[in-house]
C-alpha cells in the first residue's frame, strides 16, 4: 500500500467550510507548482496548512446546531461499518429477521472488542447512489428493527455486552412499513430493551432520528460524538408542522435543542466523544480511536454490575427522563 | 374556503381544537354519511351514529365516563402538571399553547389516569386527550402514565390505556422522544407480575405513541374506523409518491394485517374489556 492511499479522497465542502475550501485549492495549487519549480515553496505550504487548521477549528468552534446538523449527514461522515472496522476485530456480519427480509438498512453481527466478545448494532447509510438505495438512505423497514432484536436476544442468550451505532433520518415511512407493523417493530425494541441482561451502550454517530433511532437506542449508555444530531424529529419536519415552512429548520434546529452539548446540559445523554478537528470526515481513524477510548471505560464501568444491578440501574434512569412540577398534595 | 384547501386532505393535528364531543343545538350531522341526527340520539348512542356506525372521537374525560362503574372512581397524576423545559417558540409559545390548550380543555395536560372498575373489575385506566395539544405525549403524560402503571402494579391491578394522539409532543424536544422509552419500560413490570395490560387504539393513533406502548398490550383492541399507524399519510405520500390504497392505516386494515387483536363496537366496549380482563387474570366471568 502506498502512502497516498491514506490520504482521504477529495473532501465535499459543506457552505459554512467555503473560506477552508478557498485555502485549500490555494495549498493545491502551490503543491502542484513545487513539483516544477525551483524555488522552495514547502515553507509557505506549511504555514497555509497551519492556518488552514486554525481556520477549521475556529469555524467549528462556533458551528450553529443547524450546522451541526448539516456535518451530522455529511456525505463522508463515518457510518457503522467504518467504526466496526476500526474498532472492532474478527466481525462476523449476521442477517435477516427470519420471517420476512434481510434490511440492509440496519447491519451488525459478532465482533470482538479488545479481544472480548460482542454484539454490534447499528443503522448503515449508503455512500454512493446505489448503495444508498440499497440501505435504503439509512431509513429501516419492520424487518430491520425485529432483525436488530433477533441479534440482541442472541447477545442476551450467550452473556455478551451491545453496542448500537445510531445514523438514520428515521424509520422509512413507506406503505410496505406500514403494512408489515413499524410501530409494533420499534415498540417491541423498546419493550424488550427496557428488560435485556446484558449490557447495552448505544452512540449516536451521526443523525439521530426520533423512534426509528430509539428503536436501538434504549441503552444503559448513551454516547454522542460531537457533531451528531438527536431529535424527537428532523429540523424541517418540526419546521414544516410547526412554521409551516421547511426553510425555517435552522430556528427548529437551535430551539428543538438537538446537539450534543445542549443534551448533555439537560442530562438526556451521558458522554460526549470529541471529534478530530473539523469532525469525524477528515479523520475516520482518529474519531474512531476518540470513540473507541470512551467505549472502553464505560464497557469496563458496567461490566461490574450483576444484571440485576444493570437493570435496576437501567429501569431508573428510563423513569427519570422528564420535566414537569408537581403540586403539593 | 379555497378552491385549494377544499383539495388538500384533512389534517390529523387541528390548529383550533373543536369540541365535537359537546355540539351545539338540537341536530348534529354525522361526518360520516351525513344523516341529520338528533343530538340525544346519538348521545344516547355513545357518540356513535346510529345509521352508518362511525365513531365520533370524544373527549377523554367522557370516554372514562363511559367505561367505569360509577361508584369508587378517582383520578390519579393530576398533581404532575407540565413546564417548559426548552423554553420553546415557534409561531407561539409552548408557555401559550398549554395556556390556551387548558382553557379550550379544562385538562392541564393530554392523559387522564383514573382508577375504578368496569363490570366491577378494579383496575386502573389512562386516556389520552386529542383535543389537548393533539393529544400529543411530553413529559407529564409519561409521568402520569408510569404512575397509572405504578398503581395498577401496587394493587395488582390491571391497567388499559384509551390511545388518541399525533405522537410526541414536539415542543418537549428528546425530553417527549425519551417518553416513549419510559412509558414502554414500565410495562414491563406488570408482565413481571402477570397484570394484564390492554390498549384501546382510538382515532387516532399515531407516531411516538403508536410506536412505544400502544401496540404492546397483551390484548390490543381499536374502535371502528380509527386511524393508526406509525408515520402520516400526507408523510407516506410525500415519500413514495403514490395514492394510498383504500382505507390505509384504518382499524379493519390493520386487522387484516395481523396487527391489532379486535375490532370493538363503543358501545360493547365495557363488557367486552370485562371479559377480557377476567379471561386473562382467571377470574370468574362478569355478570352484565
Amino acid at each position: 500500500m502506498h502512502a497516498g492511499a491514506l490520504r482521504p479522497v477529495k473532501t465535499t465542502f459543506l457552505d459554512f467550510e467555503q473560506p477552508i475550501a478557498d485555502l485549500e485549492s490555494k495549498i493545491e495549487e502551490l503543491r502542484f507548482v513545487q513539483d516544477e519549480s525551483a524555488v522552495d515553496i514547502s515553507e509557505e505550504i506549511s504555514r497555509l496548512e497551519v492556518k488552514r487548521q486554525a481556520l477549521t477549528k475556529d469555524i467549528y468552534a462556533k458551528l450553529t446546531p443547524w450546522q451541526i446538523a448539516q456535518v451530522a449527514r455529511h456525505p463522508q461522515r463515518p457510518y457503522t461499518f467504518d467504526y466496526v472496522q476500526h474498532m472492532f476485530s474478527d466481525f462476523q456480519e449476521l442477517h435477516g429477521d427470519r420471517a420476512f427480509a434481510d434490511d440492509k438498512a440496519i447491519v451488525g453481527g459478532l465482533a470482538r472488542f479488545n479481544g472480548r466478545s460482542c454484539m454490534v448494532i447499528g443503522h448503515q447509510k449508503g455512500r454512493d447512489t446505489k448503495e444508498k438505495i440499497l440501505r435504503n438512505f439509512g431509513m429501516p423497514r419492520p424487518e430491520g428493527y425485529r432483525k436488530a432484536l433477533r441479534m440482541m436476544k442472541l447477545a442476551e442468550k450467550f452473556a455478551i455486552p451491545i453496542f448500537t451505532f445510531v445514523d438514520t433520518p428515521g424509520a422509512y415511512p413507506g406503505i410496505d412499513a406500514e403494512e408489515r407493523g413499524q410501530s409494533e417493530a420499534i415498540g417491541h425494541n423498546l419493550y424488550v430493551m427496557a428488560e435485556l441482561r446484558v449490557p447495552i451502550i448505544s452512540t449516536i454517530i451521526g443523525e439521530g432520528g426520533s423512534g426509528g433511532a430509539l428503536a436501538i437506542a434504549v441503552a444503559d449508555q448513551q454516547l454522542m460524538m460531537q457533531f451528531s444530531t438527536y431529535s424527537v424529529i428532523s429540523p424541517e419536519g418540526c419546521a414544516s408542522i410547526l412554521w409551516k415552512s421547511a426553510d425555517k429548520a435552522p430556528e427548529a434546529a437551535e430551539t428543538m435543542g438537538i446537539t450534543a452539548a445542549r443534551l448533555k446540559a439537560q442530562g438526556l445523554i451521558d458522554k460526549i466523544v470529541n471529534e478530530p478537528i473539523g469532525g469525524a470526515h477528515r479523520d475516520p481513524r482518529a474519531g474512531a480511536q476518540s470513540l473507541k477510548r470512551a467505549l472502553q471505560e464505560t464497557l469496563k464501568q458496567l461490566s461490574e454490575h450483576s444484571p440485576e444491578v444493570l437493570l435496576e440501574k437501567r429501569f431508573e434512569r428510563l423513569m427519570s427522563y422528564g420535566k414537569f412540577k408537581e403540586l403539593a398534595a | 374556503m379555497s378552491w385549494l384547501t377544499k383539495l388538500l386532505p384533512p389534517k390529523i393535528k387541528r390548529d383550533q381544537p373543536i369540541k365535537k364531543s359537546m355540539p351545539e343545538g338540537l341536530w348534529i350531522k354525522c361526518e360520516a354519511c351525513e344523516a341529520v341526527l338528533y343530538r340525544s340520539d346519538i348521545e344516547s348512542s355513545q357518540y356513535v351514529c346510529p345509521k352508518c356506525g362511525h365513531h365520533k372521537r370524544i373527549r377523554a374525560r367522557h370516554r372514562l365516563d363511559l367505561l367505569l362503574d360509577p361508584e369508587g372512581r378517582f383520578e390519579l397524576g393530576s398533581e404532575v402538571l407540565p413546564v417548559d423545559p426548552l423554553k420553546f417558540k415557534d409561531s407561539k409559545k409552548y408557555a401559550d399553547r398549554l395556556a390556551a390548550a387548558f382553557e379550550d380543555t379544562g385538562e392541564s395536560d393530554a392523559l387522564i389516569v383514573m382508577q375504578g372498575a368496569v363490570c366491577n373489575v378494579p383496575l386502573v385506566v389512562a386516556a389520552f386527550e386529542f383535543d389537548f395539544l393533539g393529544g400529543s405525549m411530553g413529559s407529564v403524560v409519561g409521568e402520569r402514565f408510569v404512575r397509572g402503571v405504578k398503581a395498577a402494579y401496587e394493587q395488582g391491578l390491571p391497567f388499559v390505556c384509551f390511545t388518541a394522539t399525533g405522537g410526541a409532543r414536539m415542543q418537549e424536544g428528546l425530553f417527549s422522544l425519551m417518553q416513549m422509552a419510559k412509558t414502554t419500560a414500565s410495562i414491563t413490570r406488570l408482565s413481571a407480575k402477570r397484570l394484564p395490560f390492554v390498549t384501546i387504539l382510538t382515532d387516532p393513533t399515531m407516531g411516538g405513541v403508536s410506536a412505544s406502548f400502544a401496540f404492546m398490550g397483551d390484548v390490543v383492541i381499536a374502535e371502528p374506523g380509527a386511524l393508526i399507524g406509525f408515520a402520516g399519510p400526507r408523510v407516506i405520500e410525500q415519500t413514495v409518491r403514490e395514492k394510498l390504497p383504500e382505507g390505509f392505516q384504518r382499524s379493519e386494515f390493520l386487522i387484516e394485517k395481523g396487527a391489532i387483536d379486535m375490532i370493538v363496537d363503543r358501545r360493547e366496549l365495557r363488557e367486552r374489556l370485562g371479559q377480557v380482563l377476567t379471561l386473562l387474570s382467571g377470574q370468574p366471568a362478569i355478570n352484565s
